[in-house]
């Protein structure tokens, strides 16, 4: 089973990345773009059947370490 | 003074810590990150400069994890002296033994040079023997000083007089070189014994480095 997990900042905190992105995209006239965030994503491989399980011990891998949770917010995918 | 100095894998500030801290005359000691507790009689702590576990994931993030740090907590929650400079402040908001939390900064570059920076509140340990609008010259070197914390918590920060340094050019008027919230450069817990900042007291304490502000900061820490 894989854990995949994104990581972006929270809405309000300010994306220095994204925003350097999105002025770089404006000035090679995508103009249309109203915001960008940039994210990480983490891909777990776990030896774990169980989804509901799975998701619990990610969510507390996540709470615990992969994310700053002062900063930034989390969203869990498993894929089987 | 009997000053520790943590080494983990990655720091690389812990020999110019040392040298500047016995330049004022304090004993000291380089401990490593496996060490599960604080040596017997150490009055402060130092957490260095450097790039802990390589700045990997976040910086600070893993060095959290290190055994010494729970050692560091517990000596902090008996009131000692902890001190993190660069990355070590770095670690000590992973901690959460600091509020907040590190961005990049704004330019996204690593900035590295002389900067400004004034005291913002004295009423404290380490910047005892500085006034309130002294304005030093330290250098900063990182690429993740982009200081965040909520609003809320940053006005209770500042009526408790925890924020303690902010950047500013020659004159004192602000001059932000990261993107922090409100230009601040370093900051304390809410009992004041743990101190946070990103600027280097130990790259400026001789007059050949082109600075010896940094050692009006540290010599707060000795009596």
């Amino acid at each position: 089973m894989k854990a995949i997990v994104d990581i972006y900042l929270k809405p309000g905190v300010l994306d220095p990345q994204g925003k350097a992105v999105h002025h770089a995209l404006e000035s090679l006239g995508f103009n249309e773009v109203n915001d960008v965030r940039v994210g990480k994503q983490i891909i777990l491989t776990l030896n774990e059947s169980d989804e509901n399980r799975a998701k619990e011990r990610v969510k507390e891998m996540c709470e615990t370490l992969l994310a700053n949770t002062v900063i930034e917010d989390y969203k869990i995918e498993i894929e089987k | 003074m009997r000053v520790a100095i943590v080494r983990f894998p990655g720091t690389n500030c812990e020999f110019d810590t040392e040298y500047a801290f016995n330049r004022i005359g304090c004993k000291t000691e380089i401990i490593w990150h496996k060490l599960e507790d604080i040596p017997k009689g150490t009055e402060l702590v130092v957490i260095p400069g450097g790039f802990s576990y390589g700045d990997y994931l976040r910086s600070g993030a893993i060095a959290r994890f290190s055994p010494i740090m729970k050692a560091v907590k517990e000596f902090a929650d008996r009131g000692g002296y902890v001190l993190g400079i660069c990355n070590g402040f770095q670690i000590l908001l992973e901690s959460h033994l600091l509020p907040g939390a590190m961005k990049r900064n704004e330019n996204l570059h690593f900035v590295s040079k002389f900067q400004y920076i004034k005291v913002l509140s004295n009423e404290n340990r380490f910047l005892s023997k500085l006034q309130k609008g002294d304005i030093l010259n330290i250098p900063i070197a990182h690429a993740e000083g982009n200081y965040f914390v909520e609003k809320d918590r940053l006005k209770k920060m500042y009526d408790k007089g925890q924020i303690i340094l902010q950047y500013c050019d020659k004159e004192g008027n602000i001059d932000n070189p990261n993107g922090s919230v409100d230009a601040i450069a370093g900051i304390c817990n809410e009992n004041k014994n743990v101190f946070g900042l990103m600027p280097h007291p130990e790259r400026a304490c001789e007059k050949v480095l082109g600075s010896e502000d940094g050692i009006k900061m540290i010599k707060g820490f000795i009596d």
